[in-house]
């Protein structure tokens, strides 16, 4: 009875041979949306040889709800708790992209100690960020849990910060036009100071697990390699595009907000591979966590909103303003047209982790199956962005 | 970062023909931008990027922009004799601006770090006229979002290798981000297999386009093909 069933078996399969090489055919995939090693809901339609990648597509949309549509149709401050949405793992980061560009818009002034405050969130949205970026990418690598827990662990002493700050974990909702909503007291000045200084000490146990482990290297070096002629001409920002040893960071190059006071550095890779990208996040904490150290000491008392801001009847003068912040998936800028009027005349978001995504075929063409996983891993992108 | 000026007259030297306006900007930010005409844009573009004093080899943003027809309210003050005297009286003119749509592109230098430049298409009108030249071929990075603005405003971009709609679903008629645009009447609505509802359906949907791009990716002939 037994036999039977393995002859009808052996009859039915296809011969497997070493490469289960389909002779010259390409065989169309469709990976995702479902699909947790996709970051959300995005489709890749794969044209494979084997296991080899051929052709690569990207499909969007599933998460779109036309963002900048709704954001002409509300109030300036309106759309500034529906920034949180884009990248919701840095919803203070985007709240301060929006914040600068209606400032420059408008030519509001920002008080001291709200540039402080605004600086020592970014640099936590950053670390938050690329910690969990890290456990994220070793999970797509098939370390699966315990990196990705261990980089929640110190994400969500962050974010306790942010909730007893702000009054929610990630959904911020925290900057507004000419300065910060809710002032920080000196408790929670000190609470963050505490992290602050613990959180190297994360680092080097990370890096020490991690960085050196012989299979992250094996997963991730040469491959997914960017040229940097490629990365400047598509568009790339952020860590992606230091990794190909570009040196271009807007808070250097623009020096928005009060970066010039600190001093820090700006890691360069030297090959633009997967490995390049995923020690760029972790040498960037590093430099985040120097710019909250001297952040954290030098924060002046005083106001943290300009009071010449109108709340009501918020109306920009006649004029268009881009404004741009290097948030921690690339360069988030915010394009604004205004009429005259209280809504937007044209609203823009210009999402990194999408233009980031033009090279996502580059990078993967040649590589195989298990590569496209950890090459768009270490792309760092978020639906809620991408699609918008 | 040189003038506009400066750029301007340096931009129409090197592209023969290339008649380019400065677009004032009023507001605070100070970010007044060049209106590009389309026959020449992509030289224009080659020209920004490679000119060794320029090198706007960077393009971050790249938008669209809807503009419907429009009356602009113009007051000049104009020396008059009233009564004899000689004062001061504002004048009115009205300005009647057709409607068009805007591609708007902010160039920045990773080589000398300076930037934004701003560079902008008008397309001839919202309808059939609306067509604007690729600079995908100049700056890779327009590539994902000149398809958002073929999607979301309509714009046919001439020489975009993959013109494609992007965000929303191939069978969708309309371009959203228009002003004029109505949404419909119902978006949850979906046809079940009924004579009376797939009759409805029809109605609802046009038919699927032949070639749906996002499905058929290996049917192109620059598939690599190495057994053969």
């Amino acid at each position: 009875m037994s036999a039977t069933i393995e002859t009808v078996e052996a009859m039915e399969r296809p011969p497997v041979t070493m490469t289960s090489r389909l002779d010259g055919e390409l065989l169309e995939v469709s990976m995702g949306p479902q699909h947790p090693s996709t970051h959300g809901v995005f489709r890749m339609n794969v044209a494979l040889e084997g296991e080899i990648v051929r052709k690569l597509k990207p499909v969007f949309g599933y998460l779109h709800r036309n963002h900048e549509q709704i954001g002409e149709h509300t109030t300036y401050l309106g759309s500034m708790p529906y920034t949180d949405r884009l990248d919701y793992f840095c919803s203070m980061t985007n709240n301060w992209a929006y914040a600068l560009s209606v400032e420059k818009l408008a030519g509001i002034e920002v008080p001291e100690r709200a540039e402080y405050l605004r600086v020592i969130l970014a640099e936590l949205t950053r670390l938050q960020n690329h910690a969990s970026l890290l456990g994220f990418l070793l999970s797509d690598m098939g370390a699966w849990g315990t990196p990705l827990m261990y980089a929640f662990r110190e994400r969500e002493k962050i974010l306790d910060l942010f909730e007893s700050l702000s009054g929610s974990r990630m959904m911020c909702d925290y900057m507004r036009f000419g300065g910060c909503r809710v002032d920080a007291s000196d408790e929670w000045l000190a609470v963050a100071k505490k992290i602050v200084d613990r959180f190297p000490k994360f680092l080097d146990e990370f890096e020490e697990l991690i960085l050196q482990n012989e299979i992250v290297i094996a997963r991730t070096q040469n491959v997914g390699k960017l040229s940097p002629e490629l990365a400047i001409s598509a568009g790339i920002t952020g860590p992606m595009l230091r990794a190909c040893g570009v040196n271009y960071d807007v808070r250097k190059v623009d020096g928005y907000g009060i970066y010039p006071r600190f001093k820090f550095r700006i890691p360069l890779g030297d090959h633009g591979d997967t490995y390049d990208r995923l020690m760029m996040r972790a040498l960037e904490m590093h430099e985040s966590v120097e710019i909250l150290k001297q952040a954290l000491a030098q924060i002046p008392p005083g106001p943290i909103v300009n009071p010449k801001v109108k709340i009501r009847a918020f109306r920009p003068p006649i004029g268009e303003a881009y404004g741009r912040i290097e948030g921690p998936k690339g360069e988030l800028g915010f394009y604004l047209i205004s009429d005259g009027g209280s809504n937007p005349y044209r609203y823009r978001v210009r999402p990194p982790s999408f233009i980031n995504l033009t090279v996502l075929e580059d990078l993967c063409l040649g590589h195989t199956v298990a590569d496209v996983m950890v090459i768009l891993g270490s792309v760092d992108i978020v639906m809620g962005e991408v699609d918008r | 970062m040189e003038s506009l000026e400066q750029i301007k007259n340096r931009a129409e030297l090197a592209a023969r023909g290339a008649k380019i306006d400065i677009v004032a900007n009023p507001g605070p930010s100070q970010q007044s931008s060049l209106l590009i005409d389309n026959d020449h844009a992509v030289a224009v573009a080659e020209f920004l990027r490679d000119h060794p004093a320029l090198k706007f080899d960077f393009c971050s943003n790249v938008t669209g922009v809807d503009w419907l027809d429009r009356v602009v309210k113009k007051t000049t003050k104009v020396k008059q004799i009233v009564d004899g005297v000689e004062k001061e009286v504002d004048q009115t003119t009205e300005e009647k601006i057709p409607d068009y749509l805007e591609a708007v592109y902010h160039l920045y230098s990773i080589a000398h770090k300076h930037g934004p430049l701003i560079i902008r298409m008008r397309t001839a009108n919202r309808t059939d006229g609306a067509r604007l030249p690729s600079l995908t071929p100049v700056w890779r990075s327009a590539e994902l979002q000149e398809r958002e603005i073929f999607d979301l405003y309509g714009v046919h971009f001439e020489g975009h290798p993959d013109l494609r709609r992007i965000l929303m679903w191939d069978e969708f008629v309309d371009h959203p981000m228009r002003k004029d645009y109505v949404q419909p009447d119902d978006f949850e609505w979906e046809p079940t297999p009924h004579d009376e509802v797939l009759e409805r359906a029809k109605q609802h949907y046009t038919p699927r386009p032949q070639l749906d791009g996002a499905e058929q990716i290996t049917s192109q002939s620059d598939v690599a093909t190495p057994n053969k």
